[in-house]
């Protein structure tokens, strides 16, 4: 009996260890590796720490890293902000069918790729684009003024593409609030803002770490957003990995940026955790 | 019926914690509650006795603010709290499956309403001490909501609402989720709570026997307006209509035609059946001719004794035994009546001396005409004030 | 870290697709070209296939993406690639991902010779050729004469007359290019690091001055010709068949020969250094040079190749564009990419992150 639940135990666990050594640990211990070298000579390379120290010596490589993360975190910030009206809205207030209709709104957008809803944007946004015009024919603006290619843009686009993904826990865990609850805090003498602040946001905590780690992941790891809404200032990290890669031929300066973001991201949402006080396992569940 | 409250109000020795007038309530088409007018002395236990979908919820939760009335008024000590949030009003309300706050340690839940009025910190760790203490968990502080058992849960709903003494204490069938034996122990626990306290409880429910034990008056609500208001042993005994003979207490009951009537009593006819007397009972006057409704409880009916025969003056009938089912002290026998093949329900005593029946037994039964009650088939509203 | 992840996985997927086809070869001849794109037409491979039976699978790519795929196999999953001729003695030396040609198969006589030589030459690294020439064409200006008339050279489009008007790549082109406006000399340069920094350095400090002036760097071929199209940009630094190919939409906009000299470019045909096929590369080869077969790529790319006598098969809107924009001294002013040596893209890649990152 023991012998068999094992053997069942290792042929279902097989393809998800399979897939995180090939896919994951393998790559990454290989990355690691060429970040430790220096190319000292033509197809001669040695161990060295140089990228890393590049990294920390360079103000630009040191910035960039700086930029990304802190625009990571305040998009994820604005995420959460709209997202969870939103979805309290959906969740508590709506029923049936209202309520799968506003559902499938959010979801809407996700049925095309990122790159076209990227262009959208671009659409929307430029100097002959649909604002711009509607602009100018409302007469508010006397010439065309181009809304594309700065931070504003990068963020509209990154708060955008993350939406579904805060919605989508936050619904879950706001529909598993009993409204007894939020009644017995009003009925118990509680307004809107401490119901909100005492009952409804402690309850959608896990929710809230949640998709604040997803959006998080996603937006510092967002390479078209950035590049395309950005335009001539839109340094972003991932951008620098990829120039890094495939068009300076540096795979160690790219695999050292590579290790150093993946640090720089578990940092962060450990630090998350730890500030609102939930564990990982509390927040998957 | 409502007669019992209204006469008390009049000699102004006692105070009126609750008053609705003429409140009504719709949804859509559905009328949830219907013309209801009502007074409740202050530190009474007042029951609402219906079955599901009557409007008893509605009419709680208009009570506690979370809905408000089409029409009508909702005065509580004297004052209308219609557009009163239900955050401002002096009433608090123990939820069907509690609310409590389950990110909450048991000491914050209680304390959760004490901090919302500002009160000093010291005065809260106090009054939450005392509170805990009163229901007996004095030392449950910093317990999760997670480790209490579904009693001691019961008792901090309640303690977290008592805490702030409010005028009223509203309890929507807080003990629906408890198992058999805890709902008995609660039902008795809850009946001295409320008299040690002194507050009004207005309690909500389905279950007669939770209204029946623990209140000093009940209101029996059917289709979204008051039946009967009146003490448990009125209800039980001197049912006003057709409805809350049936739903309070057990009964049997038949449809007849009035063949006679004589001043209070009358002779009524039952189709394929057998004639029975009974008093008339209700507001509505009843003609010859008209439907009735008849009841009678099991534990009014005798058995008579082999041999001996049945009195001329009281209703009698010729069963046989369909079956027996012992229950303790609340065993009953299930007849059949030879002539129209109806069932009825017979209380045995527990004296011993049907110890003997078997099934197919042939017996007579027989209870007398004031035990008979006679309701006019049509329904008519019993308004509080007419 | 995802798109990291995502990379990796993007940088072996050859390697894997590589062995999938390295089985499946041996059934169907087959020819994996990695080139541009329009470089294979489809009625091109068509042609091919009847006359050889071989089926040409193309990967379209560009010189860094080509260099980048080829190194993450070692030089294997593609059987000819057509790296610019100045790129490939450099990622040679660094990452040994090419075979030297057997000039032996190349029917030379189907080259225009002076090209072919040119070719040949950049090519040679440790006396072995690497690349025999394709497709050539220049990079200048790509300007609306209307609304910006007055750029003549790549540092015009600095003007202030211009702010929120221009557009132009962070790529090494650029940098090139300015230098040469700046009146400087990077391809002399090449051989001295230091001095080639020293030089890069004052082209960082033009760019940053510039840098005001730019609408965005344009990333895509695309993107750029649609901003030129809705006069969001009215001058930028771009391939000449885009200019032409705006030109035939709008007479206003057409390609301008920068007065320092266009950047020449020669797109090469080499061998990967674990190509499969390199029969049926060969084939293609003298297939593709054939004079009628040439014009009909040049229908397609917009460029010209380096198949004698092809100009006959070639459009006339297409030779009249060129003339217009390629007088005989703008002609013999442009500047032909000399093998860039390996480093240099280092140094290169750092004057254009700081450049970016400039405010």
């Amino acid at each position: 009996m023991k012998q068999h639940t094992s053997i069942f135990f290792w042929l279902l666990l097989a393809p998800f260890a399979l897939w995180l050594i090939l896919l994951v640990i393998i790559p990454h211990i290989d990355m690691l590796g060429i970040a430790l070298r220096e190319q000292t000579a033509p197809r001669e390379y040695a161990f060295s720490f140089k990228n890393f120290i590049e990294f920390f010596t360079e103000p630009l490589y040191w910035r960039t890293f700086m930029r990304t993360a802190v625009m990571s975190i305040l998009a994820t910030a604005l995420t959460l902000l709209i997202a969870f009206p939103v979805s309290y809205y959906i969740a508590k207030m709506l029923r049936g069918r209202s309520k799968s209709f506003l559902f499938l709104l959010c979801l809407i957008p996700f049925w095309v790729s990122e790159l076209v809803r990227t262009y959208g944007w671009m659409i929307l946004l430029r100097e002959t684009g649909v604002i711009s015009n509607a602009l100018q024919w409302a007469g508010l603006v006397s010439g065309p003024v181009e809304l594309l290619y700065n931070d504003a843009a990068i963020m509209v686009g990154l708060v955008y593409t993350s939406m579904l993904f805060m919605v989508v826990p936050l619904v879950t865990v706001l529909e598993s609030l009993d409204d007894d609850i939020i009644e017995a805090s009003y009925d118990l003498g509680g307004n809107m803002w401490t119901t909100m602040r005492q009952i409804v946001i402690p309850h959608a905590m896990p929710g809230i770490v949640s998709g604040c780690i997803i959006v998080f992941m996603m937006t510092l790891g967002n390479y078209l957003t950035p590049n395309l809404l950005g335009g001539k200032d839109s340094l972003w990290f991932t951008e620098q990995i990829y120039t890094q890669f495939i068009t300076r031929f540096n795979w160690e300066l790219g695999s050292a940026f590579g290790i150093l973001l993946l640090l720089l991201s578990s940092l962060i949402v450990w630090l998350g955790l730890k500030l609102s006080r939930q564990t990982l396992t509390s927040t998957m569940t | 019926m409502t007669q019992n409250v209204t006469a008390k109000n009049s000699n102004n020795s006692t105070i009126i914690d609750l008053e609705t007038r003429n409140v009504n309530k719709h949804y859509g088409d559905f009328t949830a509650v219907d013309d209801v007018s009502l007074k409740i002395e202050k530190g009474s236990f007042f029951s609402i006795l219906g079955p599901s979908g009557c409007g008893k919820t509605t009419l709680l939760r208009m009570i506690a603010g979370f809905d408000e009335p089409d029409s009508g008024d909702i005065l509580i000590q004297g004052s209308s709290v219609l557009g009163v949030p239900a955050n401002k009003r002096p009433a608090n309300m123990v939820f069907q499956h509690l609310a409590l706050f389950p990110m909450m340690s048991v000491a914050d839940n209680v304390a959760y309403g004490l901090k919302q009025r500002k009160v000093a910190s010291a005065e809260i760790n106090k009054r939450v001490k005392n509170a805990l203490e009163s229901v007996d968990l004095g030392d449950s502080g910093k317990k999760k909501i997670s480790q209490l058992s579904g009693g001691q849960k019961q008792r901090i709903a309640i303690a977290r609402c008592l805490v702030l003494e409010p005028k009223l204490l509203l309890l929507d069938e807080p003990l629906g989720a408890l198992d058999l034996k805890l709902r008995e122990h609660m039902k008795v626990e809850l009946k001295q709570m409320q008299s040690r306290v002194g507050t009004t409880f207005i309690y909500i429910t389905h279950d007669q026997s939770e209204a029946l034990v623990m209140s000093n008056k009940v209101a029996v609500m059917n289709n979204g307006a008051f039946e009967q208001v009146g003490t448990p042993s009125d209800l039980y005994y001197h049912p006003e209509t057709s409805f809350v003979a049936g739903f309070v207490g057990d009964a049997n009951k038949w449809q007849a035609k009035v063949t006679q009537v004589d001043n209070v009593s009358c002779t009524t006819q039952v189709a394929n059946g057998p004639a029975l007397r009974g008093k008339i009972n209700g507001t509505a006057p009843i003609a010859v001719g008209e439907k009735v409704d008849v009841f009678v409880r099991p534990e009014a009916i005798k058995i008579v004794q082999s041999g001996q025969t049945a009195d001329q003056n009281e209703n009698s009938l010729q069963c046989t035994v369909v079956d027996l089912l012992f229950n303790g002290a609340n065993s009953t026998a299930l007849l059949v009546d030879v002539a129209s093949g109806k069932e009825l329900h017979v209380a045995l005593p527990q004296t011993g001396e049907f110890i003997g029946l078997q099934k197919g037994e042939a017996l007579t039964i027989s209870w007398s005409q004031d035990q008979t009650h006679c309701f006019s088939s049509k329904f008519l509203h019993p308004r509080a004030d007419t | 870290m995802k798109s990291l992840k995502l990379k990796k996985i993007l940088l072996t997927l050859p390697l894997i697709s590589a062995t999938l086809f390295a089985g499946t070869s041996t059934y169907a001849e087959e020819l994996r070209l990695l080139t541009w794109g329009g470089y294979a037409p489809d009625e091109v491979i068509k042609l091919f296939k009847e006359e050889t039976g071989i089926d040409v699978k193309v990967t379209k790519s560009n010189n860094e993406d080509m260099i980048s795929k080829l190194r993450a196999t070692g030089g294997s999953g593609f059987d000819l690639a057509q790296p610019s001729q100045d790129r490939v003695t450099g990622a040679q030396e660094n990452h040994d991902i090419y075979k030297p040609m057997d000039l032996s198969k190349i029917n030379g006589g189907l080259f225009i010779t002076s090209m072919l030589d040119a070719t040949k030459a950049n090519t040679t690294f440790k006396d072995n050729v690497y690349s025999v020439p394709h497709i050539w064409g220049t990079s200048g200006l790509v300007v609306n004469t209307k609304t910006a008339g007055m750029v003549k050279d790549y540092t015009d489009l600095c003007s202030k007359d211009l702010m929120g008007k221009v557009s132009y790549r962070l790529k090494r082109p650029t940098l090139i290019g300015f230098a040469f406006a700046m009146g400087l000399d990077p391809f002399a340069a090449y051989a001295d690091k230091e001095k080639y920094t020293e030089l890069m350095s004052k082209v960082e400090a033009k760019l940053v001055e510039c840098k005001p002036v730019v609408k965005t760097y344009w990333t895509g071929g695309d993107a750029l010709l649609n901003l030129l199209r809705s006069g969001e940009v009215t001058a930028a630094m771009a391939w000449d068949t885009g200019g032409w190919k705006l030109n035939k939409e709008n007479k206003d906009i057409t390609f301008v020969a920068p007065k320092s000299g266009a950047l020449g470019w020669i797109d090469t045909f080499t061998l990967p250094r674990k190509g499969k096929n390199d029969e049926a590369a060969y084939k293609w080869i003298n297939f593709v040079m054939k004079p009628e077969i040439a014009a009909k790529i040049t229908a397609v790319a917009g460029n010209f190749t380096a198949s004698k006598g092809a100009d006959e098969f070639a459009d006339d809107v297409l030779k009249a564009q060129f003339q217009d924009s390629f007088p005989q001294a703008a002609l013999d002013n442009v500047k032909w990419y000399p093998p860039v040596p390996a480093g240099l893209e280092e140094i290169e890649g750092k004057v254009l992150d700081r450049v970016k990152a400039a405010k």
